[in-house]
């Protein structure tokens, strides 16, 4: 992490970030390595304030892997992740300051299944934002209102639908007013009536300026709500930009074939 | 020889009380040693993973016997002359927390990667980690294995009767050597041991239904 970084870490925090042209991730030539294999080689991605950016492609093609990295969850072997103003990816320092700031959310949900889902939500509440138990269970109201299941905030996790756990998993991250979320094939385990539930969620969030980086398959969506998207192939970014004009002219054949077979 | 009478089972009965004693010194000893180890064992600190597997493969390879025989017979040739029950209560809990630390080191293992990830993704530190999220649902999966080997650690007390601690099985031993009714006094040593270890059986079924139900 670089002085300047540790500075503004220091200090007040990063830069509002609701600012126009400023990019909230930036993702530099990053290397990732499994073993031999390598997985991601060479991407290089800007995500500006209030964007949301949809990264597709095949599985295998480093999509999630590059997501995870931008999170710290996974560590890189080269090049330079800078998100919300944190440095990522190399050594795994103040990961307090950014799980501030970034909310993650999975294709399994990952809810804490002995908890109830009030309890899922106010924990970090609690214990990471000191929060009382009174404010945290009114932010926790107030998220799941957000998300459409305000009457569930005393059932547990197996007691919901797929798609009201994901709900759920989202309200989680969104009580902690994270500056960037990101979202993991989080419609992957659905059936298409529950996803339409949860994309309509993010959908709501998109509108209210999060940003937002989604790994995912529903390419409708993408196509549809996504300002910008990254096609990934073999590890890279093969082809990027406006969702409209990258879906209106692919320059190339691999991107042009992924659309074409309607995945 | 002497009628078996109320006076031998009144011995019997107190002396039960020992074997009682001992398996609760043993359940809280080795439990205490045994949380510290399965913790040291899913360390990140590659020394304690290593010794604590170390302590775990030693004493799960020798027999309870020998720590017994070790800590009462060849600690007072050092000059530690431990009492009979200081000893049973020290092999015990070694005893007991190497094999509680192995089932508990799997229970923690079982717990999914997914939860670790997802609470360090809400800010979580790793000791907030394993406080809220691991142990409370390993401590769930731990319960039968747990309460299983209870009911070994309770009857293995036997065991102490060697060094000369007048526990249940010795105290059967002493009455049968006066009465020679050896079918009387072990079928009633035999029913009280099934006395203890039954309502942990018990016990354990009701504790899983109750974290089923739960969650």
């Amino acid at each position: 992490m670089s002085r300047d970084d540790q500075q503004t870490l220091a200090g007040t925090r990063p830069a509002p970030t609701g600012a126009p042209d400023t990019a909230v991730i930036k993702v530099r030539d990053v290397e990732k390595l499994f073993g031999q294999l390598k997985v991601l080689d060479g991407v290089s991605l800007d995500v500006m304030a209030g964007q949301m950016v949809a990264i597709i492609g095949r599985s295998g093609s480093g999509k999630s892997t590059l997501l995870r990295c931008m999170n710290g969850l996974e560590d890189i072997q080269g090049g330079d992740i800078t998100i919300c103003g944190h440095n990522v990816g190399r050594g795994k320092s103040n990961r307090a300051d950014l799980r501030r700031d970034v909310g993650m959310v999975f294709q399994s949900y990952n809810l804490f299944p002995h908890l109830t889902v009030e309890r899922n939500i106010t924990l970090a509440l609690t214990l990471v934002k000191k929060k009382s138990k009174a404010e945290a269970r009114q932010r926790a109201e107030q998220v799941l209102a957000q998300v459409g299941l305000a009457e569930k905030i005393d059932a547990y996790p197996e007691q919901l639908s797929g798609g009201q756990q994901q709900r759920v998993a989202i309200a989680r991250s969104l009580a902690l007013s994270p500056q960037v979320m990101l979202f993991d094939e989080v419609t992957s385990a659905l059936d298409p009536e529950l996803t339409v539930e949860v994309l309509r969620v993010m959908e709501d969030l998109a509108r209210g300026g999060m940003t937002m980086v989604l790994v995912t398959h529903e390419m409708a969506f993408a196509q549809r709500v996504a300002d910008q998207v990254v096609f990934m192939h073999k590890g890279k970014v093969w082809e990027s930009g406006p969702t409209k004009e990258l879906f209106a002219a692919p320059k190339t054949a691999e991107f042009a074939q992924f659309i074409g077979t309607g995945l | 020889m002497i009628q078996f009478g109320s006076a031998h089972v009144i011995y019997i009965f107190e002396a039960a009380r020992w074997t009682i004693v001992l398996s609760l010194i043993a359940f809280f000893g080795g439990a205490v040693l045994g949380l510290l180890l399965a913790l040291a064992r899913v360390s990140r600190l590659l020394i304690l993973r290593a010794l604590s597997a170390a302590y775990i493969q030693t004493i799960q390879g020798t027999p309870l016997l020998i720590l017994l025989f070790l800590s009462y017979f060849g600690l007072s040739l050092l000059g530690y002359r431990l009492a009979p029950i200081v000893a049973a209560g020290l092999s015990l809990t070694l005893y007991v927390g190497a094999f509680l630390g192995e089932i508990w080191r799997g229970c923690i293992q079982a717990v999914p990667r997914t939860q670790w990830e997802a609470s360090d993704c809400i800010g979580l530190n790793r000791f907030q980690q394993y406080a809220y999220v691991i142990l409370p649902q390993a401590v769930r999966i731990a319960t039968p294995p747990t309460v299983g080997f209870m009911v070994q650690v309770v009857k293995n007390t036997s065991l102490a009767s060697v060094i000369g601690f007048v526990e249940l099985t010795r105290a059967g031993q002493i009455v049968n050597n006066s009465t020679f009714q050896p079918l009387v006094v072990f079928l009633l040593v035999a029913a009280i041991y099934f006395a203890i270890c039954y309502p942990l059986s018990v016990a354990s079924r009701v504790l899983e239904r109750k974290f089923n139900v739960a969650r």
